[in-house]
């Protein structure tokens, strides 16, 4: 399957889980489906050594629509239990669980932390002598916690090379643009002054995400990060851009035939991704 | 260029004397080689907290976070997740800082993390109320999971410095900024969760935790010349809490006084009302500071004023002796 189908999947299953639970937030979701997509599929596999495998952090936690969507591609979870999302008794937590859903690596939720625990992760497997990479995906606006810019510090400081941060900056933050809450420019100058190696991508674009994935493996000696300029609730055409979106938002029936249309989903899946999810 | 620190320099704090933290922070690197997956995680206050001793023999196994805590607190349940076990250490009230940290990447997500705090309570004296941590016992017991642990002396901490490594889970230990007195008996052996009986007494039980349990025996010595005989109580584990000695306590004597180096609000005396409310209820009287803020002074100047010497203990005593007569008196118990 192409990245473009996986990330279309990834998208019906996020909107699929978000309309099943009755809310969740399907913005920062969709914009951080091509991501997924190529982490899941391709980076994650580069370059393991031989009982090792790469770690990935979701520190934007309100984003897990879109990691279980993930997990059912992997074969981690099923597409039937994507309905289960924020559901009484239900491994899917509203916010993801590391007790309840192992693989997630962390539970996240609290802005900011996910990071840090990924940068822990990366330290304890240098002193451990293990090679393993670890990549963490953030937020834009969860950059104005002031503990990402203490784990940035902290992270260069050591030189933790393995260490690989993606911001997913859609520029749309609960309330409002992330320019009119608070601004994050100029970010990538931020980033590089803390010591970071810093590539800015279009984060839809799966070429451009190789090459910036290949130069931060290719970064040893400090941590990367690679800035996604990504649009909010990408490939839902009423959704793009529109913060009401970010959530916790309630999709209705309508609003998710739309939506499934806007993404291509082929006509024989449609009542499927509605009220099955076995797709 | 950077200074080799000289033998000619200034005394830091924390490089002498007989205090919890030292005692602690000497045990830690003493047992390190047997705990080769421990590592010590230090705000730029190793020489605060007693791991200053690790750093120094165990220079690899010692993380630098810079004065940021909540990074720091986050990354150690990351580096425990990977099969680290990581000891975070700074100041009782930092801990506050970083406590949704501790409460999210480490209870939450059910990691073996050690948060060894010290500077608690109005023991740190000088630095005044912005330091003088009154809060933490209150704030640590409410998260599920997590062990609440606050030795009596250099001898409890260190074996309590072992026992928590044994521990797979969470632990807060508390450890303490000022010279310690050494109250425990040379053959004393710490248990988590388990109180234990220092002085026997049939007319009241004193539960005391920390510094207290030294001030308790004090009380009991003043009691005991009045003829009230006082047990006393170190309850150095407030969680699990040791229900089973309380409740022996609250039936084989009359009342309960609980005497902490702590806000009065939700820490160890609450921790003995709530435990005794469901099976034992007795008169109670809670000694320690009284829901306000600290100050400048010399730690004995400080207890005096705020009411935890062993006098103050004492009158707590008396007083809830008094209460516990006028209330036999009300409602006599079954075959009295």
């Amino acid at each position: 399957m192409s990245l473009k189908a996986t990330a279309a999947r990834i998208r019906r299953g996020t909107l699929a889980a978000i309309y099943a639970a009755g809310s969740g937030h399907p913005g920062g979701s969709l914009s951080a489906a091509d991501l997924l997509a190529f982490l899941s599929q391709v980076e994650l596999l580069e370059d393991r050594a031989p009982g090792e495998h790469h770690r990935f952090v979701l520190s934007k936690g309100h984003a897990c629509p879109a990691l279980y969507a993930t997990a059912a591609e992997l074969g981690l979870i099923s597409h039937a239990s994507l309905r289960s999302l924020r559901k009484l008794g239900s491994p899917l937590q509203g916010h993801p669980h590391v007790l309840d859903t192992p693989w997630v690596e962390t539970s996240t939720g609290s802005l900011g932390q996910g990071f840090s625990v990924a940068v822990g992760m990366a330290l304890g497997f240098r002193h451990r002598g293990e090679s393993a990479r670890v990549y963490a995906l953030l937020g834009d606006g969860e950059l104005q916690e002031g503990e990402v810019w203490e784990a940035a510090m902290f992270s260069a400081h050591h030189k933790l090379g393995r260490l690989c941060a993606i911001v997913d900056y859609n520029k749309l933050q609960s309330d409002n643009s992330n320019a009119n809450i608070m601004g994050l420019e100029p970010l990538a100058e931020k980033w590089a002054a803390f010591g970071w190696h810093v590539r800015e991508i279009d984060g839809h674009d799966f070429d451009a995400m190789a090459d910036a994935f290949d130069q931060a493996r290719n970064t040893p000696e400090r941590p990367s990060v690679v800035i996604a300029h990504t649009v909010k609730g990408k490939g839902v055409s009423f959704m793009e851009g529109e913060p009401p979106w970010h959530g916790s938002v309630k999709i209705r029936e309508e609003e998710m035939r739309r939506a499934l249309e806007d993404l291509q989903t082929p006509e024989s899946e449609m009542e499927q991704w509605i009220d099955g999810c076995s797709a | 260029m950077a200074a080799a620190p000289s033998a000619s320099g200034p005394a830091l704090i924390g490089s002498s004397g007989d205090s919890l933290r030292e005692a602690f922070g000497r045990k830690l690197a003493e047992i390190a080689d047997r705990y080769p997956q421990v590592v010590v995680l230090d705000a730029d206050i190793a020489g605060g907290t007693g791991v200053h001793h690790f750093r120094d023999q165990h220079p690899d196994r010692f993380y630098q976070f810079g004065i940021a805590e909540q990074n720091m607190m986050a990354v150690a349940g990351g580096m425990a997740h990977v099969g680290l076990v990581p000891v975070v250490t700074t100041f009782a009230v930092f801990c506050l800082r970083a406590y949704e940290q501790a409460r999210l990447s480490i209870c939450y997500a059910g990691r073996n993390v050690k948060i060894v705090a010290s500077h608690p309570g109005l023991d740190v004296g000088p630095d005044g109320g912005s330091a003088q941590c009154l809060e933490d016992l209150a704030a640590f017991r409410a998260l599920p999971g997590m062990c609440v642990v606050s030795p009596a002396d250099p001898l409890e901490v260190a074996q309590a410095t072992e026992a928590i490594l044994e521990h797979k889970g969470p632990v807060y230990m508390r450890t303490g900024r000022s010279d310690a007195r050494r109250v425990l008996p040379d053959d004393y052996r710490f248990e988590l969760g388990k109180g234990r009986v220092l002085r026997p007494g049939r007319d009241v039980t004193l539960v005391a935790c920390g510094v207290e349990v030294a001030r308790a025996l004090d009380a009991a010595a003043i009691l005991d010349r009045e003829g009230i005989r006082a047990r006393v109580v170190n309850l150095s584990t407030l969680k699990p809490i040791d229900t089973d000695l309380l409740e022996r306590c609250a039936r084989e004597t009359r009342a309960i006084v609980t005497a902490e180096d702590h806000n009065i609000v939700g820490g160890l005396g609450s921790a003995v009302a709530e435990a005794l409310a469901q099976r034992a209820p007795c008169p109670m009287e809670f000694v320690g500071v009284r829901d306000c803020f600290g100050a400048s002074g010399e730690p004995e100047e400080l207890a005096e004023q705020y009411g935890l010497t062993g006098p103050h203990i004492a009158d707590a005593a008396r007083r809830v002796l008094a209460r516990a007569d006028k209330e036999e008196i009300a409602c006599p118990s079954p075959g009295a």
